[in-house]
């Protein structure tokens, strides 16, 4: 029995130790400001489609709006959730939080700088830093398709149902072209490693070595988090709201929460793979300051893109998928591949 | 450490789980998800002994595994739908047409 | 200290895969099977193979799984099965089926305990990175992995042909 507790004992010792302290409080750092900057961008992107759209956007609540998220949000938390009476409440309950986790969990691995010494301690400026981390990445966001799966199937809704079929489809076929142009880049790079790839990237960033693998991957990357031009998921005008028809007050803005995360998280991917991370190339800024305008820049993009395509037609984003966009990705990847190689 | 033993009942266990469903379910879908555990359980035994025997061959096998799992699945399914299709249920007792 | 990580990953599996079986309805199944799968990758990841377990996220959870789901969501399979404890007719059948797995269950515990398996090798710490896995798989392994290759391609193929609705 003591030889037990010894056992249990030497299992959580390290849970005292300065490493352990630093990660848990990283870690709720980048969840709480994950979470933080959700409101802000919502105000974002709707102050700027006001503008692309030649009106004005919110502007009565506080300066220039920006009390709008803190009334949406409170709009939201009040309001009364509705659950309908055939729905399967555990999976109901469940989709949300599958969406908002895997959301946050795939942030962990992103590294945003280089590491600072603060007391004496090397701290470095990324949740953990693995191995794999770009496939990491990949297995989480996989995960994230559940979310948009379980909603559609529990809600009992036709067009819960459709949204939810659509949503994997689309994620599924869109998630190929968005590993294999990154593949492109680690083959360049040959590692796995999100750090390394921005070392590697110190001189010269791959969007002018890979100026096709760029374009694939951020075109994957818009679909895989269901924005327009291909938010066939949810298109309003046809299915309601997708899969998230059925949801109301909080559980709707987790789904909402879990998109605008996802949008940073792949904005933050690109960043890595292909803009140098945070190699601010002669700028005189902090490195973490680079690397969050740039990520600042690509969501603008990503709103940009919103209010200037309509949306494709559903065969047509299949086919533009498998027909169009892997071919280009596989040719890609040969070239990338003879080439270096030679 | 954990003993080879300790991953190789592991892998029995849930290998038989795997054959009591395929024999107990009629559902042809959960008769899948039961070959599904079956291939995982054979994944556990060939990483362990990997470890066990510092080698990287059992790794590329469970690899192998997955492909063929993925295959089989894809193909799987796509038999299930056509069947599906024909009659519109998916109890296995029910497909005995070829039956006498 | 890795046992007290490998009991509860194990159990966790093993309710699981017990879930798998027992569940009513093919999506408790499902999402029983995801978590199994989860569970797994786990006890890759304590074995230091971590390129297999994330790859496990990858294939089975992620991708593998999604399907079942949307065979789940297109064939609308939401009524529960109720008549999955006996097999029509055939309730001895399974009664005794049952005892033969349990039967060679005994066996191979036996068999395992027999013999002396506490002496493992010393284990580099490149052990199960994607380098080394990849350097096996395209020396040693050509010729599978080519096979395998032309496998999936002929699975995509036949999937296609299967599943299409004929036009008239």
């Amino acid at each position: 029995m003591s030889e037990f507790i010894d056992e249990v004992l030497e299992f959580i010792d390290p849970l005292f130790e300065p490493a352990f302290m630093i990660g848990s409080i990283k870690a709720l750092v980048i969840a709480a400001a994950l979470l933080g900057v959700v409101p802000p961008l919502v105000w974002l992107e709707r102050r700027l489609m006001g503008r692309f759209q030649v009106r004005l956007g919110p502007n009565r609540v506080g300066p220039l709006g920006l009390g709008q998220p803190f009334a949406d949000s409170i709009k939201l938390l009040f309001k009364e959730s509705i659950i309908q009476s055939s729905a399967d409440k555990f999976l109901y309950h469940l989709a949300p939080a599958v969406v908002v986790f895997t959301a946050i969990v795939a942030f962990a691995v992103i590294p945003f700088g280089e590491p600072v010494t603060v007391f004496g301690q090397e701290i470095g400026l990324w949740g953990a830093n693995i191995n794999s981390g770009i496939l990491f990445i990949f297995a989480i966001s996989g995960m994230g398709i559940y979310g948009m799966v379980l909603a559609g199937l529990s809600s009992n809704n036709k067009y819960s149902l459709m949204g939810g079929l659509r949503s994997s489809a689309q994620m599924i076929s869109y998630e190929l072209t968005l590993g294999l142009s990154a593949l492109s880049v680690i083959v360049l790079t040959g590692s796995l490693n999100l750090i390394d790839l921005v070392q590697n990237q110190s001189t010269v960033p791959y969007i002018f070595l890979q100026p096709l693998a760029f374009l694939l991957f951020f075109i994957a990357g818009v679909a895989e988090t269901n924005r327009a031009p291909f938010d066939l998921p949810e298109a309003e005008q046809e299915l309601v709201a997708g899969f998230h028809t059925e949801y109301t007050g909080m559980k709707f803005a987790m789904f909402f929460m879990g998109e605008y995360i996802n949008m940073v998280t792949m904005s933050s991917m690109i960043t890595l793979l292909f803009l140098g991370g945070w190699n601010a190339y002669g700028l005189p800024l902090w490195p973490i300051l680079a690397f969050a305008i740039k990520v600042f820049f690509l969501l603008c993009v990503f709103i940009w893109l919103r209010s200037t395509f309509p949306r494709l037609r559903y065969d047509r984003l299949m086919t533009f998928g498998w027909k169009v966009l892997l071919p280009l990705c596989i040719l890609n990847l040969l070239v990338t591949s003879v080439i270096k190689v030679l | 450490m954990v003993p080879l033993a300790h991953y190789l009942l592991l892998s029995a266990t849930l290998f038989m789980i795997g054959v009591v469903g395929v024999l107990v379910r009629r559902n042809a879908i959960v008769v899948f998800m039961s070959i599904e555990i079956m291939l995982n359980a054979v994944n556990i035994s060939l990483i362990a002994f990997d470890k066990y025997m510092n080698q990287h061959d059992g790794q590329v096998f469970s690899f192998m595994v997955m492909c063929v799992a993925a295959a089989e699945v894809s193909v799987g399914l796509a038999i299930i739908i056509s069947m599906f299709r024909n009659k519109p249920t998916v109890n296995l007792d029910e497909f005995n047409i070829m039956k006498w | 200290m890795e046992l007290l990580i490998f009991y509860p990953l194990a159990g966790f599996s093993l309710m699981l895969a017990l879930g798998v079986v027992m569940n009513k309805s093919p999506i408790g199944s499902a999402l029983c099977l995801i978590g199994m799968m989860l569970g797994l990758a786990g006890i890759f990841a304590l074995q230091q193979a971590h390129f297999i377990a994330i790859l496990q996220v990858i294939i089975y959870a992620g991708a593998i799984m999604v399907l079942f789901m949307f065979v789940i969501m297109l064939l609308n399979l939401k009524g529960t099965d109720t008549k999955w404890r006996a097999r029509e007719r055939n309730t001895l059948l399974t009664v005794l089926t049952t005892f033969l797995a349990l039967g060679v269950l005994y066996k191979v515990i036996t068999v395992i305990f027999e013999f002396n398996l506490d002496s493992p090798a010393k284990v580099p710490d490149t052990f199960g990175t994607a380098a080394v896995i990849g350097e096996t798989l395209f020396t040693d392994f050509v010729l599978p992995f080519e096979v395998a290759s032309i496998l999936l391609l002929a699975a995509m193929v036949g999937a296609v042909v299967l599943a299409k609705t004929k036009l008239d």
